[in-house]
């Protein structure tokens, strides 16, 4: 008797713990290092290349077993926002800077992880004892703040290390909680599609770096994938919080539960709306939760692989997740794993026939 | 030119939904050259003539997408709100009209602000399409709209929404049609996703590997009170010397403005402090290409309401005709 | 040490705003010929000076960037026989009153920065700090010759003349970037009896200051192996005392952050070391502001280094250098050219894989 493999891809103890491998590594946009490592060891199995370009991107690729493959890029970003020492003053104290979109207001009293070696710091404030009545409405500048690794630590921690937050991966319910989802979550799912690949397909995952400061690494490997389209897995923020006045919250861009978000148009990108229709049909067929991300700001890789070479036709999908750039996000195993479901259905029937038409 | 003009303004076609001003275009140019070709972003590309000895591979783009809406939510109570596609100016939206790629028209308004003399941002505006209820609203997340505005002949000088840059794209396709020999090959395109930051003329600038390229656009004037800048509407097509997001090649400017002079064509010069044009991506395609650009001057440019005047336009089809039909002496 | 202060003055008595390098091209073209094999210039203006390895196979090739653009200012409108300006790259408005400047029409015409009088003006703008639209250009000269001879686009540069000041420093207008485009030649007078492994392309790049225009396109002509752009940097003074600065005098900075391969840094910190010179080490958390944010993400991207020369009052028309420190950073780049073998590139993959 042969094993019936499960109709759909299910998450399981074993991502699970990749996942939490992945958020508990730090890897602060320009320092990705040690996220890349942990993918290295994943991907080596199922892939026929690995290389690491010039600026650190890990670039994968599972050849096609068909002549005439389809060359098609996923592409996750391994970093994630952080800190930046910049300075040092006396007994351990370090001044640093954020690298990537943190609000200033979610630093205070936080730990982190400095440098390599994981120095523990603390991000302290004034006892409010101390603190004048005016003062507690006033935000505490990132300038004024200081990263406190302890006065027998001083020599351990250098100018230009980073840090990031020391948050500790939790599961709990349907619940993920982690730093850096954004995007563990991708990294994880591309890991995950990378190991069943249908034939006609030249699979070309590109784990980037540093879009969070500006998209870079995507840019130059889509110029060395050169492929005939990608997809990016990111995660994107779920506001669908209640508006305090009560009105209806029309400013949501994506829920939770709602299955994974597919992008119309951010600031970086319009979709290309043959893959937008196509991913829908997949959905919809399979029966698949989707939702469409509310087109507005905000951006992803394909906003630089986009316009790369002759231009690429693009399209992204994220799983939504609450509290991005902040010290803990929360996600739900079910989004991610519709999402790698609809990724992996997707894989199956997309062809150049997907793309004959004329754009739009 | 006007009955032209008039077609492609009043054709909606915003940023990365250009097939519609894509076909028309197309057809308008049928009768002069089967070399067309659409790309990945959605450029329409036309070339004309061969490269000489004497010619180069000129690119010359003029964007033929337009500023428009995107629905964001269906509110319970049938209400649309929207997101921008390109640079829209919320205030002047209220009371204008918007419709959908699919033919739905609605009514653009927006929430009471608490203070009335303040122009609120763009969240607090909507489209109702006269629907009762999310359940009835013949419009979805994703759907497209343009603004709704038709266009007016007021003799020397019309009216109407997306004047920016269907102008250019009427200058070009005259252009196109006036041109009888050229030392150049000449790749014209009509590119896609210039509001939304140039977009389409980067990929296409990449695969056109030209020598040289032009961006044909439309230019703000300084002939209203309290903007500070030369060009003036009527004055003639505006060479630029620079904007927001490129200086012009010196070289490429000297050589607009000496057959400008040459054949007797009014003009002018251009320092723009905002905005910018395909020009800015061209210029620094693969080795980069010498680049420049020709302005058509436009009052009230992103309104639903631009301004042009027929003789600038006029005299850019001469002026690019010029520049086009002769060998180029860069200097 | 003194000779290359005729060389930077010179340089400092040049134009060359970005987009309109020729002047200051020329110059430099005159001083790189005998020391590159091959001199040319991109479609955009930069100049490329090539010195070929002395070997016969193929080998990897190193581009040095330095910019050779300067900030100024353009005639946006005259009006009233005055011309309106706006600026070509960044410029603090409030340095301009009474400034010397030189307006580049027909003929050189000079011209002094001035502000609308605070009784021409009304109360709610008496006395407010100079910005753009309240400061014009009075070139004395009547109305309709000024039409003659300048037209809206005319570029303006500052008039400051460069001196020495005793000690051996350098001030003057421009030495953002041209202390780094005499670094550079400085590194090629060192290498010029030396055999190189690698092909060097030292690069005065066009547009820094706007768009990298110059940086983008020459970077994704020559596609090199490694690159290094040469740029200035903040040195402590006035205004400039917190991380973001260094000491004047005491040797250049090395760029550290997302825009730089983490193998470089080590690389260039250690040859200082090795060399007993001083240097800083510069952080640079999102970008080095400079060419490399272009050269980095071109094509399938570049791995590179930026090395920098601390300068006092940048972006006006008095800034200030130490010679020492441009001697410094043309020797550092020399010793990088010079230890580079035909191995060197595995030393980045060792640091990005480890």
């Amino acid at each position: 008797m042969t094993l019936q493999p499960p109709k759909h891809f299910r998450i399981g103890k074993t991502q699970l713990t990749l996942l939490e491998e992945l958020t508990n590594a730090n890897g602060v946009s320009g320092n990705e290092k040690e996220v890349r490592e942990l993918v290295r060891k994943q991907v080596a199995p199922h892939a026929d290349e690995i290389n690491v370009d010039a600026m650190g991107n890990m670039l994968v690729i599972k050849h096609a077993k068909k002549n005439n493959p389809l060359k098609l890029m996923m592409a996750a970003h391994m970093d994630e926002v952080g800190l930046m020492i910049v300075d040092e003053d006396s007994d351990g104290l370090y001044s640093f800077v954020v690298v990537g979109g943190i609000d200033e207001r979610q630093l205070l009293s936080k730990t982190v992880n400095v440098g390599d070696d994981k120095i523990p710091g603390i991000i302290g404030s004034k006892p409010i004892h101390l603190a004048e009545s005016d003062e507690l409405h006033s935000i505490i500048p990132v300038q004024s703040m200081r990263i406190d690794i302890g006065p027998a630590n001083k020599s351990k921690v250098k100018v230009g290390d980073y840090a990031a937050f020391a948050t500790k991966f939790m599961h709990s319910g349907d619940s993920l909680f982690a730093k850096a989802l954004d995007d563990r979550l991708g990294v994880a799912a591309l890991i995950e599609i990378l190991k069943i690949v249908p034939d006609h397909i030249e699979f070309l995952a590109a784990f980037t770096v540093q879009e969070e400061i500006g998209l870079r690494g995507a840019r130059v490997a889509a110029y060395g994938f050169n492929p005939d389209l990608a997809i990016v897995i990111d995660s994107t923020p779920a506001f669908d919080l209640p508006r305090p006045d009560e009105n209806e919250n029309t400013q949501y861009n994506c829920r939770l539960d709602a299955g994974p978000a597919i992008y119309l148009s951010d600031a970086g990108t319009l979709s290309d709306p043959r893959l937008i229709r196509f991913l829908e049909k997949i959905a919809k067929e399979n029966k698949i939760p989707y939702q469409f991300r509310q087109p507005g700001g905000g951006g992803t890789d394909a906003g630089a692989i986009h316009k790369t070479r002759s231009g690429i036709p693009s399209v992204s999908v994220s799983v939504p997740g609450r509290y991005a750039h902040t010290p803990i996000m929360l996600a739900r195993v079910k989004d991610w794993e519709n999402t790698i479901i609809l990724l992996q259905k997707a894989l199956e029937t997309i062809s150049p026939a997907t793309l004959s038409a004329e754009r739009a | 030119m006007k009955a032209l003009l008039q077609k492609l303004t009043e054709t909606a076609s915003p940023s990365g939904f250009e097939d519609k001003i894509r076909d028309l275009i197309r057809s308008e140019i049928s009768a002069v050259t089967s070399s067309v070709k659409v790309d990945t972003l959605g450029n329409l590309i036309v070339t004309i003539g061969e490269k000489t000895v004497k010619g180069m591979r000129v690119m010359v783009a003029a964007h033929m997408d337009e500023i428009g809406l995107m629905v964001s939510h269906v509110e319970k109570n049938g209400l649309v709100r929207f997101t921008n596609i390109g640079a829209i100016f919320p205030r002047y939206l209220s009371g204008n009209r918007a419709i959908f790629l699919n033919g739905v028209t609605g009514c653009i308004n927006n929430d009471r602000p608490d203070d009335l003399t303040k122009i609120q941002s763009i969240e607090k505006y909507f489209i109702d399409i006269g629907a009762t209820s999310d359940k009835d609203c013949p419009v979805k997340i994703g759907d497209v709209a343009a603004i709704e505005r038709g266009f007016v002949d007021l003799g020397k000088r019309v009216v109407s929404k997306s004047l920016d840059n269907r102008s250019s794209c009427a200058v070009l396709i005259e252009t196109i049609q006036n041109i009888k020999n050229t030392p150049h090959e000449l790749v014209f395109v009509f590119s896609a996703q210039e509001e939304v930051g140039v977009r389409g003329a980067q990929t296409a600038a990449y695969d056109i590997d030209a020598d040289l390229g032009l961006a044909i656009d439309v230019t703000p004037t300084g002939d209203i009170l309290g903007v500070k800048m030369q060009v003036s509407l009527g004055n003639g097509p505006a060479i630029k010397v620079r904007d927001q997001g490129m200086i012009s090649d010196p070289r490429v400017v000297r050589w607009i403005e000496e057959t400008a002079r040459k054949n007797k064509i009014p003009y002018q010069m251009e320092v723009l402090e905002v905005g910018s044009t395909d020009a800015r991506i061209m210029q620094v395609s693969k080795a980069g290409m010498f680049t420049g650009a020709v302005s058509i001057p436009c009052r009230y440019v992103h309104s639903p309401s631009e301004m042009v005047d027929m003789d600038d336009l006029n005299n850019t089809v001469k002026l690019l005709s010029a520049l086009l039909s002769n060998p180029i002496l860069l200097k | 040490m003194t000779e290359f202060v005729p060389f930077l003055l010179s340089l400092l008595s040049k134009p060359g705003l970005s987009g309109n390098e020729e002047p200051i091209s020329a110059l430099i073209a005159e001083k790189w010929r005998p020391l590159v094999d091959e001199l040319s210039t991109s479609r955009l203006g930069s100049l490329h000076g090539l010195r070929r390895a002395d070997a016969k196979d193929k080998r990897p090739s190193l581009m040095i960037a330095t910019h050779m653009d300067a900030i100024g200012l353009m005639v946006k409108k005259i009006e009233h026989g005055l011309l309106l300006i706006t600026h070509v790259g960044g410029i603090d408005p409030r340095i301009l009153p009474g400034q010397l400047v030189t307006v580049h029409g027909k003929r050189e015409i000079p011209g002094i920065v001035q502000l609308v009088p605070n009784r021409l003006l009304d109360d709610k703008f008496v006395g407010k700090s100079a910005e753009f639209k309240n400061l014009f250009i009075d070139t004395g000269l009547k109305e309709s010759e000024l039409l003659k001879q300048v037209q809206v686009g005319d570029l303006v540069s500052f008039a400051q003349t460069p001196f020495e000041m005793s000690g051996g420093y350098v001030a003057g207008h421009s030495l953002d970037n041209r202390a780094s485009v005499t670094a550079l030649t400085v590194c090629l007078e060192e290498i010029k009896n030396y055999n190189l492994n690698w092909n060097l392309i030292a690069v005065a790049t066009v547009q820094e200051e706007l768009t990298m225009a110059g940086a983008i396109t020459s970077a994704f002509d020559l596609r090199p192996d490694l690159a290094i752009t040469v740029d200035v940097t903040f040195a402590k003074g006035p205004g400039a005392n917190d991380y973001r600065s260094f000491p004047l005098g005491k040797g250049p900075s090395i760029g550290l952050g997302a825009n730089i391969h983490p193998a470089l840094v080590k690389k260039f910190t250690t040859m200082a070391d090795e060399l007993d010179m001083p240097y800083s080490i510069e952080t640079m958390p999102l970008s080095s502001g400079t060419d490399s944010m272009a050269i980095q993400i071109s094509a399938e991207g570049i791995p590179n280094e930026v090395i920098s020369v601390p300068i006092r009052y940048m972006h006006t028309s008095v800034e200030m250098v130490a010679m020492t420190d441009i001697l410094r950073t043309g020797r550092l780049l020399a010793r990088f050219i010079t230890e580079l073998n035909t191995e060197s590139l595995n030393f980045l993959h060792e640091e990005k894989n480890s």
